[in-house]
């Protein structure tokens, strides 16, 4: 239950974002996002309007990428799919592996409506 | 991970910025900004915050996390008679209510702060912060953080400490790495406590619970201890005591930059909800 704490953080730097920059406002926020992160999508998305309200990213569309999990096999070095709780190697089925992907929670890009627009 | 140098993009989502990539895309009269910085930037900027100050002091921070019950602060009492006397300790105590636990561990005549969440289900490094306004550090050599007891949300919060140490308490089922891989993927060692109750639950399987960490490619070590009967914990005591050494060895390698501590400068708080007692 802690995605409200995660959304108004992700609030607080698309603010600072878009001050930095002086934008009139936020049109959309893309985050990417692995089951791994511990953050539940929908959860987030049920806190946006909650966290955005009143803020300069009030109108904004939160989009989310979801992204795999992925492992890669320390031993015999190869890369797959794999589930949450189960990070073993689909090729030679060893527990040694490294995550490739599926623990982000990140914001990776911010699109502002700049004055130059509304002039 | 740093916000500066591009480690951020991973093989994983690489595709999604580069030109061409879904994400990489503005239209006219729009300004498309790239951030790649993690959801909780500005936590885990405290918590950098907060690990520097530990290492300028030369202080090794413990999160100690688990499901509420599973007996986080009756090894605390059991760790302060057992650990050298040369070695001193801190506790910092999260719950969303009550100051139950910080007298616990007065009563064995150790420092303990006690930060009351309200009803917020983990810990921060904003309030770690806070809580560090009121240790003296360059008194101690560990300080142990005792998370609110969750198996969920302290998982995503960095506070700022070294080593995460979990406790998985027989009552619980050997089953629970299984159904909450974030938190366990975090674990530096993992504790099955309780121990005791092996013999009465002996559904729980040690061997098991390791085989469900494995599973989720954890490489921590397990052991078995109870702090009521004090087995395993000679075992506990000697990790403790070998982590210690290892940080020294670190930070002397490691030397922290001045400024980057505590002392002498300003700090913005974000969270007034917290209410501490020292």
């Amino acid at each position: 239950m802690h995605e409200l704490a995660v959304c108004q953080s992700l609030m607080d730097q698309v603010e600072n974002i878009a001050s930095e920059r002086k934008a009139q406002s936020v049109t959309s926020i893309v985050i990417a996002m692995g089951p791994l992160s511990g953050v539940e999508a929908q959860l987030l998305k049920n806190a946006y309007p909650i966290a955005s309200a009143g803020t300069i990213a009030e109108n904004a569309e939160l989009i989310i990428e979801y992204l795999p999990v992925r492992v890669k096999c320390t031993q015999c070095g190869s890369e797959s799919d794999a589930l949450p709780n189960k990070l073993i190697c689909k090729q030679c089925g060893d527990w040694r592996t490294t995550l490739v992907s599926g623990d982000e929670m990140m914001l990776m890009s911010v699109e502002l409506a700049t004055a130059k627009l509304l002039q | 991970m740093c916000d500066t140098c591009g480690c951020n993009i991973t093989h994983g989502n690489e595709g999604l910025i580069r030109p061409g990539g879904k994400l990489h895309k503005t239209e006219s009269g729009k300004e498309a900004v790239t951030v790649l910085h993690s959801l909780l930037h500005e936590n885990d900027h405290t918590a950098k915050h907060n690990r520097d100050h530990f290492d300028q002091h030369n202080v090794l921070a413990i999160n100690l996390m688990s499901s509420p019950g599973a007996g986080k602060t009756a090894l605390l009492e059991a760790t302060i008679q057992l650990l050298d006397e040369d070695i001193k300790i801190a506790v910092i105590e999260g719950d969303l209510e009550t100051e139950n636990d910080a007298e616990r561990i007065r009563k064995h005549g150790v420092k303990a702060i006690q930060i009351a969440t309200g009803s917020a289900c983990h810990l921060d490094a904003h309030m770690i912060h806070q809580a560090l306004h009121n240790l003296d550090l360059s008194e101690f050599d560990i300080v142990f953080i005792e998370n609110v007891g969750n198996l969920v949300c302290p998982a995503s919060f960095d506070l700022g400490h070294h080593l995460n140490v979990i406790l998985l308490s027989v009552p619980e089922g050997d089953d629970k790495p299984a159904k909450y891989p974030v938190m366990f993927r975090t674990s530096d060692l993992v504790l099955i406590s309780k121990s005791d109750l092996l013999p009465i639950l002996d559904d729980f399987k040690p061997e098991r619970a390791k085989g469900y960490l494995r599973d989720i490619a954890s490489t921590a070590p397990v052991m078995e201890l109870s702090s009521k009967d004090k087995s395993g914990m000679p075992q506990w005591i000697d990790w403790i005591n070998q982590q210690v050494e290892i940080r020294r060895t670190y930070v002397e390698q490691h030397p922290v930059a001045a400024g980057h501590g505590h002392d002498g400068h300003e700090h913005h708080h974000h969270h007034e909800h917290e209410e501490i007692k020292v």
